[in-house]
C-alpha cells in the first residue's frame, strides 16, 4: 500500500466534513448561537446589577456556577486522562477517537474556569490574585493547576495535530477549491513537517512523554479542585476520599460525555466505518467499571457519614432525605445503577443503549455535584436562623440556568467549528494503524512461508 | 493607628460629654481596660479655647481645644488597619443567663455599621443543646477565631488576622470569591449581593476598622468595632445591651466589663464554666459563652417582637410547639 495515495484517499473521504454545511448544521449552529446570545444578556444583566439576579445568598453563596466548573473541570482532566492513558499504552482504540477526547479535554478546560469567573463578585479585581497572591490559599493552587493543565492540554493537543494538518497541508496544495487562508494556517501550523522517519519518531517520542506527564498533571489538578471542598471544615465536604471521589467521578463523567459525543459525530457525519460499534462496545465496558468504582465510593461516602451519624452529618442527611429526596434517589441510586443494569450484560451493550446509560451519568453525576454544593451550604454548623426566608433555600434563577446553557452551547459550538477545520477521525492515526496490520500481516505470512 | 486628623475647630458641648464619658467608664473599669490613647496628643499651635475636663482621678483639668483629638474622624488606612491596637488581645465573653432576645445589639450594630434591617453581623440564634434541654437565646457574633479558616482560604489576603486578635475584612482588596463564607463554621459572613446607594456615600472615608461604606461584590462580617475601641469605648453591641450580657475587654490585662460590671476575665471564665462553641473544630474563637443557667427570663420574652422576626424562627421545633399551644 502506498502510503501517500492512502493518505490522499481519506482526505477525499473525509473532507466533505469539512465543506459540508447542510440546512441541518446550519441550523444547529444558528441555534447554538441564538442560546449564546440569550446568555450573553443574562451576562450583561449580572455584570451590571450584581449577583442579586442568581439565587444565591448569604447562606448559599455558591450555586449552579460552581457545579459546572466542577463538571467540566472533571470533565477535562478525565479528557486528558483518558488521551493519555489512550496514547501511552498505544491502544487500536484511540486511532479513530483520540481526536474526540482531545478536542473534549480542551475546550471544557476552556470553559470549565468562565463558570468559577461567573461565582467572583469583582470580576474588575481579578488581577488582584496575581497582584496579592496568597499561596496558602487552595484557590491559589487551583488556579496554579488549571493553568499549567491548560497549557499542557494545548501543548499535547497541538502535537497530536501537527501529522494531520501536514496531511491536510499536501492535500489542499493542488486543491483549488480550498481558500487560501486555510492552506496558508495549514501550512503554518503544520511547521514543516514532513513525515520522514526520524520526525515521525521524534513526535511520538514527545507525544507519549506528553501524555504521561498529562495523566500526573490531571490527577494533581483533580485533587486540588476536590481540596477546595474537602479542606474546610463543613460537614458534607470535610472528607478524606473526596479527591479520589472527584477523579473517579471526573473520569466516568468524561467517558461518558466522549460516548455521546462519538454518538452524534458518527450519526452525523456518517462514520460508522472508524467509530464501530466496538468502540461503543468498549467503552460501555469502561463505563461500567468506572460506574461500579463511582458508586462504591458514593455509597463508602454517606454510609460512614449514616453509620456514625455524628450530628451535624445527621443533619446533613436529614436534608438531603427531605428537601433533595427525589434528586438524591435520581443522582446516587437511579444515575449509578441504571447505568450499571444497562452496561451489565453484554446483549444490552449496543450503541444506542451505551449511549443512554452515557446520557443517564452525566445527569447523575452533575446533579451529585449539586448535592455536594447546595445542601451542605443550606445545613451549616449553626442553624440558619435568624435570617431573611429568601436567604434559606437556594434555587437558581433563569440567569443562571440561561449561563450554564451558554456554557453548554458553547461547548458543541466550538466542537462543530473545530470539526470544521480538521477531521473527527485522526487521519494520521488511520494510517499507523493501517501500516502497523499490515507489517503484522508480512511478519504472518513471513512465519507461514517459513513453516 | 497614630494619624489623627485633627481639625481646627470649635468645641461644642457634645464633645466634652463624649470625652467626660470616656474617662469615667475607664475610672468606672478601675484599671485602664482600653487605654486612654487621648493621651497621644500633637503639640499643637494653641487656639486660645480652653475646656474643662475630668482626669480618671477626678480632677479638673483645662485643655487647649486644639489638644483633644477627634476620633471618630481619625481615619485608619486599610494599610494601618492590619496592624492592630499593640499589647491587645480583645476577648469577648456572653452570658447566655441574661439574654431574653431583645435585640438591641442587632440593631445598635445595624445602625453603626449603616446595614439594612436584614442584614446582621450579630445574630441572635434559638439553640438547643439536647432534646431534654430548654432551647437558650444566643448571640453570635464573628467568633475571631486565632485558627481562622476564614483567613487561611483567601486568596488575596482581603481578610487578616490582626496582632490584637481581631480578623478585619478589607473591601477595597476581597474580590468576592465567597470562599471565606463558606469556609467560615459559624456562618458569620454576608456578602453584599448588589449594588446600594448607600455605598456611594463617599462623606465617611472607607476604614476596614468600620466597614462603611460597604461595596457592592464583596464580603462584610462583625468586626468588633476597632475604631471604638481605639477610642476607648466599647463595641456598639456590648454598649447597646440592656440586661449586660455582652463583656468586652482584654485578656491580656484579664479583664471583661459590660459597662455596668468590671471582672476578671479568667475569674469569670472559670467560676461560671465559660466555654467556647463548637470547641472541637479547633479554631479557637475569641468569643466565650457563659452557660444558660439561673436564667433571668423565660425564654418566651424572647418573642416580645416584631412578627417578622419571630417568623425567622419558624423552623426551630420549639418555636413550633409554642405556636401550637398557642403561646406566641
Amino acid at each position: 500500500m502506498n502510503i501517500d495515495t492512502r493518505k490522499r484517499e481519506l482526505v477525499k473521504e473525509l473532507s466533505p466534513m469539512l465543506e459540508k454545511s447542510s440546512l441541518l448544521s446550519k441550523i444547529w449552529i444558528i441555534s447554538l448561537i441564538s442560546i449564546i446570545l440569550v446568555g450573553l444578556y443574562a451576562f450583561i444583566l449580572q455584570l451590571s446589577n450584581g449577583h442579586e439576579v442568581t439565587g444565591m445568598r448569604d447562606n448559599v453563596v455558591w450555586g449552579i456556577y460552581i457545579v459546572n466548573f466542577i463538571f467540566f473541570v472533571c470533565l477535562s482532566y478525565s479528557g486528558a486522562f483518558i488521551a493519555g492513558v489512550l496514547h501511552f499504552f498505544e491502544t487500536p482504540l484511540k486511532n479513530s477517537i483520540a481526536r474526540i477526547v482531545e478536542i473534549t479535554t480542551v475546550l471544557s478546560l476552556i470553559i470549565g474556569p468562565v463558570f468559577i469567573l461567573l461565582c467572583i463578585g469583582r470580576l474588575d479585581r481579578l488581577y488582584y490574585l496575581f497582584l496579592y497572591p496568597r499561596i496558602q490559599s487552595p484557590i491559589s493552587w487551583d488556579i496554579i493547576a488549571i493553568l499549567t493543565d491548560l497549557i499542557g492540554c494545548f501543548v499535547y493537543l497541538y502535537l497530536t495535530f501537527i501529522p494531520d494538518l501536514a496531511i491536510l497541508r499536501d492535500a489542499s496544495k493542488e486543491n483549488a477549491e480550498v481558500p487560501k487562508w486555510r492552506k496558508k494556517m495549514y501550512k503554518f501550523l503544520a511547521i514543516g513537517y514532513q513525515d520522514t522517519p526520524t520526525q515521525h519518531e521524534r513526535l511520538h517520542k514527545i507525544i507519549r512523554i506528553m501524555s504521561v506527564m498529562i495523566i500526573a498533571m490531571a490527577i494533581v489538578a483533580y485533587s486540588v479542585l476536590a481540596w477546595i471542598f474537602s479542606l474546610t471544615v463543613q460537614p458534607g465536604w470535610n472528607s478524606s476520599i473526596f479527591a479520589p471521589y472527584f477523579i473517579i467521578s471526573g473520569l466516568y463523567s468524561g467517558i461518558a460525555v466522549i460516548i455521546i459525543a462519538m454518538y452524534i459525530i458518527r450519526k452525523f457525519y456518517k462514520l460508522e466505518k472508524y467509530i464501530t460499534k466496538i468502540h461503543f462496545f468498549a467503552g460501555g465496558v469502561i463505563l461500567l467499571i468506572f460506574s461500579l468504582l463511582y458508586g462504591y465510593f458514593t455509597f463508602s461516602e454517606y454510609f460512614s457519614r449514616w453509620f456514625s451519624h455524628k450530628k451535624h452529618d445527621v443533619d446533613l442527611l436529614n436534608t438531603l432525605f427531605s428537601r433533595y429526596f427525589w434528586q438524591f434517589i435520581f443522582a446516587n441510586y437511579f444515575g449509578i445503577l441504571m447505568p450499571i443494569a444497562i452496561l451489565f450484560f453484554k446483549k444490552l451493550r449496543t450503541v444506542k443503549l451505551v449511549t443512554i446509560a452515557a446520557i443517564i451519568s452525566v445527569l447523575g453525576i452533575w446533579l451529585n455535584k449539586y448535592l455536594i454544593v447546595v445542601p451542605t451550604l443550606e445545613t451549616p454548623y449553626l442553624p440558619i436562623q435568624d435570617t431573611r426566608a429568601e436567604f434559606v433555600h437556594y434555587s437558581a434563577t433563569w440567569v443562571e440556568y440561561s449561563l450554564s446553557l451558554t456554557g453548554i452551547a458553547a461547548f458543541c459550538l466550538f466542537f462543530t467549528l473545530i470539526l470544521k477545520f480538521v477531521p473527527a477521525i485522526p487521519m494520521s492515526g488511520i494510517i499507523d494503524l493501517e501500516k502497523r496490520k499490515q507489517l503484522k500481516r508480512k511478519k504472518d505470512n513471513q512465519l507461514a512461508t517459513e513453516l | 493607628m497614630k494619624k489623627n486628623k485633627t481639625e481646627e475647630g470649635g468645641t461644642d458641648r457634645r464633645k466634652f460629654l463624649k470625652l467626660g464619658l470616656m474617662t469615667s467608664l475607664t475610672a468606672i473599669a478601675g484599671a485602664s481596660i482600653v487605654t486612654n490613647l487621648a493621651a497621644q496628643e500633637e503639640e499643637k499651635e494653641p487656639s486660645g479655647e480652653v475646656i474643662r475636663l475630668l482626669t480618671p482621678e477626678g480632677k479638673i483639668v483645662e485643655v487647649n481645644a486644639s489638644n483633644i483629638n477627634k476620633y471618630p474622624e481619625a481615619l485608619i488606612t486599610p494599610a494601618e488597619s492590619r496592624i492592630g491596637i499593640p499589647d491587645r488581645k480583645f476577648v469577648m465573653v456572653i452570658d447566655l443567663a441574661k439574654c431574653k432576645n431583645a435585640r438591641k445589639c442587632v440593631e445598635e450594630c445595624q445602625k453603626a455599621h449603616k446595614l439594612d434591617d436584614h442584614q446582621e453581623f450579630i445574630k441572635i440564634q434559638l439553640i438547643q443543646n439536647h432534646e431534654e434541654g430548654e432551647p437558650y437565646w444566643f448571640p453570635k457574633p464573628c467568633f475571631h477565631c486565632d485558627e481562622p479558616p476564614c483567613v487561611i482560604v483567601c486568596p488575596t489576603g482581603a481578610t487578616f488576622k490582626r496582632d490584637d486578635g481581631i480578623v478585619l475584612v478589607d473591601n477595597t482588596r476581597c474580590i468576592g470569591c465567597k470562599f471565606c463564607v463558606t469556609s467560615c463554621p459559624y456562618s458569620a459572613r454576608q456578602f453584599n449581593w448588589g449594588h446600594k446607594e448607600k455605598f456611594d456615600d463617599k462623606s465617611q472615608p472607607y476604614s476596614p476598622e468600620t466597614g462603611v461604606p460597604a461595596a457592592e461584590g464583596t464580603v462584610m462580617k462583625c468586626d468588633f468595632c476597632p475604631d471604638l475601641l481605639r477610642q476607648g469605648e466599647l463595641p456598639h453591641c456590648a454598649k447597646a445591651c440592656p440586661m449586660g450580657v455582652i463583656y468586652f475587654g482584654d485578656k491580656n490585662e484579664d479583664i471583661v466589663t459590660n459597662g455596668e460590671e468590671t471582672v476578671r476575665f479568667s475569674q469569670l471564665i472559670n467560676d461560671r464554666g465559660g466555654y467556647r462553641h463548637l470547641e472541637h473544630l479547633g479554631t479557637k474563637p475569641n468569643v466565650y459563652y457563659l452557660p444558660a443557667v439561673n436564667r433571668q427570663f423565660p425564654l418566651e420574652r424572647g418573642f416580645n417582637i416584631d412578627e417578622e422576626i419571630v417568623e425567622r424562627y419558624k423552623d426551630v421545633p420549639y418555636v413550633q410547639e409554642l405556636k401550637k399551644q398557642g403561646k406566641i
